[in-house]
């Protein structure tokens, strides 16, 4: 089991840890502010980093060569090669395998340089990005600025389609300043730049490219094969920028819908790593000699959603009622078999660094819930609450709200509408439902993205100028102590205020054969992260 | 017989077009009907209404339904069946690159349950009434109640992670040796037998049972014919037709009604291709398969009514 294997007690040479703490002190967020706030120049550095970041996760000394087949719960003839179109898992994993960032995330959500050798600012808004020399596409191309730059501004063009233009808009101009630099300005001050562009969506494609049947990145791998709905093999590149990386000398990557189907894939052998394992399999995998589970604590969460449209549901005591009625251990204990945790009805986790530790714990209480909803007067006629499949663990949530509802004195239905279509057709369209929200790299992206007036995926429509203000001033706060203060009214807020109750935050859970090793998880999503692929090995 | 022949296939083929020209109607009107459209499916969650109208404008979406499906009718005549919205693969790519799969699977299947269906079929009209009669119709009945996901996830269970003796996963690539194959396609196979022998099997014995009670069957007992003689000299030819019939409906099962042991032995086949398009409201693609699938099965049910022609001397003297 590679569960509980944090990076530093994993190192083992004096030399690997030392560069370990200089990547990550090299590179997080935390330390840029420290250095914006002692007023010089804010530089961010990865060189002679890379050894470390193989060791980061090492065990033993990795192994090479050896092949693996990875089976992700998501696979269909919407498969892509385009890293602004990955839409599921599978596709950010196979981005990661043929593409690299600028920057990528650590273990700890930090930015840590990749085909960037640095990235400067002195006030978050202009930022100067010098380019890894020697990196090379895997058709022996040079990776120039005008790589990067098409690879950025691309995202701001909507017939592109892709998943992260509104983050990508907020790139003003980004314009190469010499041979291996480029200059990225932004439309405001926002510090989580290094963080932002090591999602998947932003990978480095070549200058141009507007046709994905094929793969040419500067990744780990190489593309061997792509058939939408059926595999991705990647074969080893000899010229990866990382030293002695990846470690495998083919992956390939499938989709197994099924759950059941996808364990027992593992179980028999043909697979050597699969993710989205359920909870009620997880007895079985570990019971299993020769097989391990590995929990990845994750900032997901599925949300009740109540939505200000001018009905009870905008009501601030029906709100308070209905979070009152989330019995969270008991959904955390029967729906996810304990895995997770509990939530607090702000979208911060526990893991964050950002997470305010001292808000009371808002806990199951039919009482509490029927005095709001009395001065809510709410009486009994029928409210429907929409759930659906598609957000993980609604219906469940919602039945068991609806068990416990009459004990509130309210009369909850629960209508459960099919996961085809569900995002485009029911979430944030019903007065009440739910919503399921996948991690985001960093605080100020998810409040930027589902919390701010005018984000389009406010889901509860909630409107809060004093939210909107702490928003920017925290973006643009050089002092990471008072960033954090900030961060934490903003939990406040949310929790005392806001219009969605986050019963709890969802764990990723990965299952592996026992062969396979350095998996460790960056608590983003599982399979480490997606990028598990060039760090993993096989054990013979 | 030629005349005849000539002129039923000419007949199917003219009435085969018009079918497909209305399912292709249908299916259109239909997916027109499902809530979402290709740009909102494509862009999910993330969805922005601006994003949403450049999207739907490059996908040629923002056009009337109505002239969207004349463009695509029009295409279609000239042998180009578009390009999918999901993916911006040529949907014939696609479909070319599934179809062999999916005919290999049903290929193989044929191959082991009408054999197999046949002698279950006449062996129990033979001794209709008997145990032997009796177990082969619980057995056969019983096969094909048990739904097809809880058959293959046993087969799994058993053989792949229990036993080991066969892969979880229908796995294209390891089909070079006919060890390989017979391990690739094993449980997929016996799933799909499962499904559809006890139909083929129970027609069969009907047709076999309702020829045996015809006086010539008697004339040929009297005369001194053994069992199985009668059976496979006088009876079988007369039962040619409506077994052939039987045989195409349960075939036709096996290119579009197979999505369940696809998605458990994660097999790359036509069904599942079709059912990602219509979650990705992905009409071209969706109109694609549909029209293989539709002219698959006219396909069989002609081949089935020639069996019939051929089979008959009345028909095939004219």
């Amino acid at each position: 089991m590679s569960i509980d294997t944090s990076p530093e007690a994993l190192v083992h040479a004096d030399a690997g840890k030392r560069l370990e703490e200089l990547t990550r002190r090299g590179a997080s967020r935390r330390n840029v502010l420290r250095a914006m706030a002692a007023g010089g120049l804010l530089s961010v550095t990865g060189a002679g980093l890379l050894s470390a970041s193989g060791a980061a996760f090492a065990q033993d000394k990795p192994k090479q060569g050896g092949r693996i087949r990875v089976a992700t719960q998501s696979s269909s003839a919407a498969d892509t090669l385009d890293p602004a179109k990955g839409a599921l898992g599978t596709d950010y994993a196979r981005a990661f395998m043929f593409y690299s960032g600028l920057t990528e995330l650590d273990n700890h959500l930090g930015a840590k340089m990749a085909l960037a050798e640095s990235l400067e600012t002195k006030d978050a808004t202009v930022w100067v990005v010098k380019l890894r020399n020697g990196v090379q596409f895997h058709d022996g191309k040079a990776l120039a600025p005008q790589d990067v730059i098409y690879s950025l501004m691309r995202h701001k063009d909507p017939a592109v389609a892709s998943k992260a233009k509104t983050l990508a808009d907020q790139f003003k101009e980004i314009k190469a300043t010499g041979p291996n630099e480029l200059t990225i300005t932004l439309t405001g001050a926002n510090a989580d730049l290094p963080v932002i562009l090591a999602d998947s969506h932003f990978l480095i494609i070549k200058d141009g490219t507007t046709d994905f049947k094929t793969a040419v990145g500067t990744g780990p791998f190489k593309l061997k094969e792509f058939s939408p709905g059926v595999r991705t093999v990647g074969v080893r590149n000899e010229k990866y920028w990382k030293p002695g990386m990846p470690h495998l000398d083919e992956v390939e990557l499938i989709g197994i819908a099924d759950e059941p189907a996808r364990v027992n894939a593992l179980m028999s052998g043909d697979v050597q790593l699969i993710n989205a394992v359920s909870a009620r399999s997880t007895e079985r995998i570990k019971g299993t000699p020769g097989f391990a589970v590995l929990e990845t604590k994750t900032g997901q969460y599925t949300d009740l959603i109540m939505r200000d449209d001018g009905g009870i549901t905008g009501n601030a005591d029906f709100r308070r009622g209905m979070t009152y009625l989330m019995d969270r251990e008991q959904m955390r204990k029967t729906i996810f078999r304990g895995y997770g945790a509990i939530g607090n009805d702000q979208p911060i986790d526990p893991s964050n660094k950002y997470y305010m530790s001292g808000l009371p714990q808002r806990a199951f209480d039919p009482d509490k819930a029927k005095f709001h909803f009395q001065k809510a007067k709410v009486g009994n006629t029928p409210i429907q609450l929409y759930a659906s499949p598609a957000a993980e663990g609604s219906v469940e949530m919602a039945v068991l709200m609806q068990q416990v509802a009459p004990q509130a004195g309210i009369n909850l239905q629960v209508v459960r509408v099919p996961s085809d279509g569900y995002w485009s057709n029911h979430w944030m369209k019903h007065p009440l439902g739910f919503g399921n929200i996948n991690a985001r790299p960093s605080a100020d992206v998810i409040f930027t993205q589902f919390f701010k007036s005018d984000a389009p995926w406010n889901e509860a429509n909630w409107k809060s100028a004093q939210f909107d203000q702490m928003l920017v001033a925290a973006r643009g706060e050089p002092d990471e102590a008072k960033r954090k203060k900030i961060y934490g009214d903003m939990q406040e807020l949310v929790h005392t205020d806001g219009g969605i109750g986050i019963p709890m935050f969802q764990s990723s859970l990965d299952a592996h054969s026992a062969k396979l090793k350095g998996l460790g998880g960056i608590p983003l999503a599982g399979l480490m992260g997606w990028m598990f692929a060039e760090n993993v090995w096989l054990e013979a | 017989m030629k005349v005849h022949a000539q002129r039923l296939v000419a007949a199917r083929l003219g009435l085969a077009l018009l079918t497909l020209l209305i399912v292709s109607m249908v299916v259109f009107g239909i997916t027109g009907l499902l809530p979402g459209d290709a740009a909102q499916q494509a862009l999910g969650q993330a969805a922005t209404p601006e994003q949403v109208t450049a999207l739907r404008h490059q996908f040629g979406l923002d056009q009337p339904a109505l002239t969207r499906y004349v463009q695509w009718l029009v295409h279609v005549m000239t042998g180009n069946f578009g390009t999918s919205l999901s993916n911006n693969l040529p949907v014939s790519e696609l479909i070319s690159t599934r179809l062999p799969n999916s005919l290999v699977l049903a290929g193989l299947t044929a191959l082991v349950s009408v054999p197999l269906a046949l002698v279950i079929g006449i062996a129990s009209a033979m001794y209709r009434g008997s145990l032997v009669d009796r177990v082969l119709n619980v057995l056969t009945l019983s096969t094909v109640a048990v739904p097809e996901f809880l058959v293959a996830t046993i087969a799994v269970l058993i053989f792949a992670v229990k036993l080991r003796w066969l892969p979880a996963l229908s796995y294209l690539s390891d089909v070079s040796s006919f060890g390989g194959l017979v391990r690739t396609y094993a449980m997929p196979v016996m799933t799909l037998c499962c499904v559809i022998v006890a139909q083929m099997a129970r027609m069969t014995r009907a047709a076999v049972l309702d020829q045996l009670n015809a006086s010539y069957v008697e004339m040929a007992f009297l005369k001194g014919a053994t069992p199985m003689r009668v059976v496979l000299r006088h009876v079988l030819p007369n039962t040619i037709g409506p077994i052939a019939n039987a045989v195409a409906l349960s075939l036709s099962y096996l290119f579009g009604g197979v999505v369940i042991v696809e998605s458990i032995f994660n097999y790359p086949g036509l069904a599942s291709l079709m059912v990602d398009a219509v979650t990705n409201r992905d009409m071209p693609l969706v109109q694609g398969c549909v029209m293989v699938f539709c002219a698959a099965y006219l396909a069989l049910v002609l081949i089935a009514d020639l069996a019939q022609i051929v089979s008959n001397p009345r028909l095939r003297q004219r």
